[in-house]
């Protein structure tokens, strides 16, 4: 147990899926009393690295070493009884059972679940309630008690903080300064770079199945300050998209393409007013209260609001899914009533929800995947369109899905997925697109990729709502922002001077002074 | 589509666990179609080697003749897992759909024939709004159904259906005659063409598209503005106007008609479906494997009976058939 040797390391780890590498000779160590940094573009491996850490799957190649010694890793138990809890990307709990009784299945005593429940300001939480009953924040905190209650020496949480509120992100940022300071460690893996810079203290690079980079600011300058930040506030956050992407990286505003200046320039075929889709009064229960806006033909209309505000609910009453208590909806001035995607999809309103696997078949080849919103009507099931293999190429070459693992979607990395979710309806057409969280845990590439082509959308005729928890995005991509609160609309803002202050601010609830 | 830009390290990765069940599962899970066609071959000579007159003419037209509805209830049950259902009740829609076309026979043939396939419409149609309206599990809905079409027409022979058990000539022609010399049975061309039709419906059209991707995931197919109850009653009703006509091929193989017609087809047709590859969780498979997999079963039977094995033991081999494939291909799908 001496200080120099790392808690937890590989050594040369290689993973394959059938003909894609996975991960290639990575070397990776873990020291006590530090948060590590886990760091890569989609399909750099990141989940990957995780999952042979936790014992999911098993390394082809390459040695395990806890507090120096080669250790065996082959299932989840293993990895727990040498000390190591997991948070995965996909809350690891069976939907049909209750929190208690998945507690039960995991062996952890309800005590020290309920002393990290509580810890985290959830002592509300009914553990007779269902799991699938559970908004999918609770169930992250849920799934993070429950690791802490395995009492881990190293934590391993896989983008922990994409779908939590601003408090509940916080109270998880105080625990890994605790945990720092109890000379455990834990691992964190975020596409958010502030995060990063402000609690961690290391940070590894994957690129392309391979470690790159290896930042180690200097302890001693960050310890002025006292230990409850970490050392990568000296890191600069370009630098370390620098190092994901392999190249030099210009300037992230260029991607907005018509500029704030352009906004008469970007003149559509039809009038610029012309509206494409109303909601009028539209409520749900007392989700979704009495929301009423309007999208016009090219236009990326913004909407920002904190978890859990009635945003889903909107949405799936948008697109169909999901009939409004009261309210209209209007497409093309015309008020319509849907009973299910089906009618929106005819009407030209589509939508790509927040959860991938809602829209992935996920055995699928990509092409599959691609063409089924071309079969929706029954005149259209007893053919297949001549141009069906062109328009799926100019989809994947539009999107430029990488096709090496496209005989199974589920294979493809997670913005790879999210391109396929797309895709299918570039290759079917809509007028409407709702855009749900389009960027959650994805790499900064795709990202720009998707901005890119959200404008390219709009400036050929496309009305676009976009809802995102990403506020910088508001600026780059949108043109209005709506703010949502409480299931209200609670203000409207003009996307080129909307600063993350102004949209937390009114996110909250509050008024927004001038 | 799939190209892959490191063919070296891929090559390597896959060299490394050589050996012959490695290099066997390789081939199985790459060409199903060849592996499957090498089964079919090794059983042939096998049962050459045990019965010397089987290699011939009249051995081939018996095999095929078995094969023929067999084969059909194997497409209703390919259709139905595709999208993760299955149908129990295609053994009683043979048998019904064979016995209302008996009772019809006086009628003429094609009479007769209309009827017995409204038995399918009807039953498919009923299993469809079954599963696909009211969300009854499939291997409920169709258990059921078959119960109960058991029951009517049990009650049905005594009643509106006393008469005739005979089937008229043309049809016993169709089920059990045959051409060119007596050596192509005429059911064998009905097989021919329900599978051309089958395997377009299922690569080249969107209906055939949409079955694969509800039984990989319904909630993506719906939401991308598919009506997923459409498709599911369909599938139901293509299965079930499956199981009135291989039931009417095979009433007019038998000539005479009872209520056990059918009764032995409902496990080979599920396994047939399932060596050809189709997988019981849906959105894997295709018709051309199950093809293969109703001549191997019917080979197969045509062995266990120069072998003198009974009826008994060939229940026992298809029910362990069926487990070591879903075990063998679940396996597969692991490695993969």
């Amino acid at each position: 147990m001496s200080e120099s040797q790392p808690l937890l390391a590989t050594v040369k780890v290689a993973k394959s899926y059938g003909p894609v590498a996975a991960l290639q000779e990575v070397d990776f160590a873990v020291r006590r009393g530090e948060v590590h940094a886990l760091l890569g573009a989609n399909g750099a491996g990141k989940s990957t690295l995780v999952k042979i850490l936790a014992g999911v799957h098993p390394a082809d190649a390459g040695e395990l070493h806890v507090d120096g010694r080669p250790m065996r890793i082959h299932a989840p138990v293993d990895a727990i009884s040498v000390g190591i809890a997991t948070v995965f990307q996909d809350p690891a709990l069976i939907p049909d059972l209750t929190v208690k009784q998945n507690l039960q299945l995991s062996e952890i005593e309800e005590a020290a679940f309920t002393h990290w429940i509580s810890w985290f300001d959830l002592e509300d939480l009914d553990t007779d309630s269902l799991v699938r009953e559970l908004p999918l924040e609770t169930l992250r905190m849920v799934d993070l008690a429950r690791a802490l209650a395995r009492e881990p020496q190293v934590l391993l949480l896989d983008e922990i903080t994409a779908a939590l509120t601003a408090d509940q992100a916080e109270r998880v940022f105080s625990l890994l300064t605790q945990w720092r300071e109890q000379g455990r460690a834990a691992v964190l893996i975020t596409h958010r770079l502030a995060e990063v810079r402000r609690i961690c203290d290391r940070a590894t690079i994957l690129r392309d199945g391979r470690n790159v980079a290896l930042f180690e600011p200097n302890a001693d300058t960050a310890a002025a300050d006292g230990s409850s930040t970490g050392t990568m506030q000296d890191v600069e956050e370009h630098e370390l998209v620098e190092a994901m992407l392999g190249e030099e990286v210009s300037d992230s505003a260029a991607i907005r393409a018509p500029g704030p200046q352009s906004a008469q320039q970007r003149e559509t075929p039809s009038s610029p007013q012309e509206i494409s889709f109303a909601a009028q009064g539209l409520s749900s229960g007392d989700v979704v209260r009495d929301i009423s806006f309007e999208l016009h033909r090219g236009e990326i209309l913004g909407l920002v609001a904190l978890e859990g505000q009635g945003q889903e609910r909107l949405f799936s009453l948008l697109s169909g899914d999901r009939r409004p208590s009261s309210g209209d909806i209007l497409v093309g001035g015309s008020q319509r009533r849907w009973t299910a995607p089906y009618d929106a999809v005819g009407d030209g309103v589509v939508l790509i929800p927040g959860d991938r696997l809602l829209t992935l078949l996920p055995n699928l080849p990509v092409r599959q995947n691609l063409v089924v919103p071309l079969f929706s009507r029954i005149r259209q099931w007893l053919r297949i369109p001549a141009d069906e293999r062109q328009r799926v190429m100019n989809a994947i070459d539009r999107l430029s899905i990488d096709t090496r693992a496209a005989s199974q979607v589920r294979r493809l990395s997670g913005g790879n997925q999210q391109k396929v979710a797309i895709g299918r309806w570039l290759v079917a057409g809509f007028r409407t697109l709702l855009c749900f969280d389009p960027t959650r845990g994805i790499d900064v590439q795709t990202k720009r990729e998707i901005y890119a082509l959200l404008r390219e959308l709009a400036a050929s005729g496309a009305a676009i709502l976009l809802y995102t928890s990403e506020l910088a995005e508001i600026q780059l991509v949108c043109d209005r922002v709506l703010i949502m609160h409480d299931g209200r609309i609670v203000d409207e803002q003009d996307a080129a001077h909307a600063t993350e202050s102004s949209l937390l601010t009114a996110a909250h609830g509050l008024e927004v002074l001038a | 589509m799939s190209q892959s830009p490191q063919p070296s390290q891929a090559g390597a990765t896959e060299a490394a666990p050589a050996g012959f069940a490695a290099r066997a599962a390789s081939i199985v899970s790459e060409r199903p179609t060849l592996a499957l066609t090498g089964i079919l071959a090794v059983l042939v000579l096998v049962t050459g080697l045990i019965e010397p007159n089987y290699l011939s003419v009249s051995g081939a037209r018996n095999t095929l003749l078995q094969a023929a509805p067999l084969g059909i209830l194997a497409g209703a049950q390919t259709i139905l897992m595709l999208t993760g259902g299955i149908d129990l009740s295609v053994t009683m829609v043979a048998t019904g759909s064979a016995y209302v076309a008996a009772n019809q026979s006086p009628e003429g043939a094609v009479i007769a024939i209309l009827l017995g396939i409204v038995v399918g419409l009807a039953v498919g149609s009923a299993n469809g709004v079954g599963v696909a309206v009211f969300r009854v599990n499939p291997l409920i809905m169709t258990l059921a159904m078959s119960g109960i079409l058991l029951g009517l027409f049990t009650a049905w022979a005594q009643t509106i259906l006393q008469g005739s058990t005979q089937m008229g000539p043309f049809i016993k022609l169709i089920g059990g005659g045959s051409f060119l010399g007596n050596r192509i049975p005429y059911s064998v061309v009905v097989w021919a063409l329900i599978a051309g039709g089958l395997i377009w419906l299922l690569r080249r059209t969107g209906w055939g598209r949409l079955l694969y991707a509800i039984g990989d995931n319904e909630i993506a197919v719906r939401l991308a503005g598919v009506r997923v109850w459409q498709v599911r009653i369909t599938a139901y009703i293509v299965a079930g106007v499956l199981g009135s006509i291989s039931g009417i091929l095979l009433g007019g193989r038998t000539g005479a008609v009872d209520l056990q017609l059918a009764n032995a087809f409902l496990l080979p047709s599920v396994a047939a479906a399932v060596i050809g590859g189709t997988s019981i969780f849906g959105g894997v498979g295709g018709y051309a494997g199950t093809i293969l997999g109703a001549l191997i079963l019917s080979v197969l039977n045509s062995m266990l009976t120069f072998l003198n094995v009974g009826q008994a033991i060939q229940q026992v081999v298809y029910g362990t058939i069926v487990l070591a494939l879903a075990w063998g291909y679940a396996g597969l799908t692991r490695r993969a």
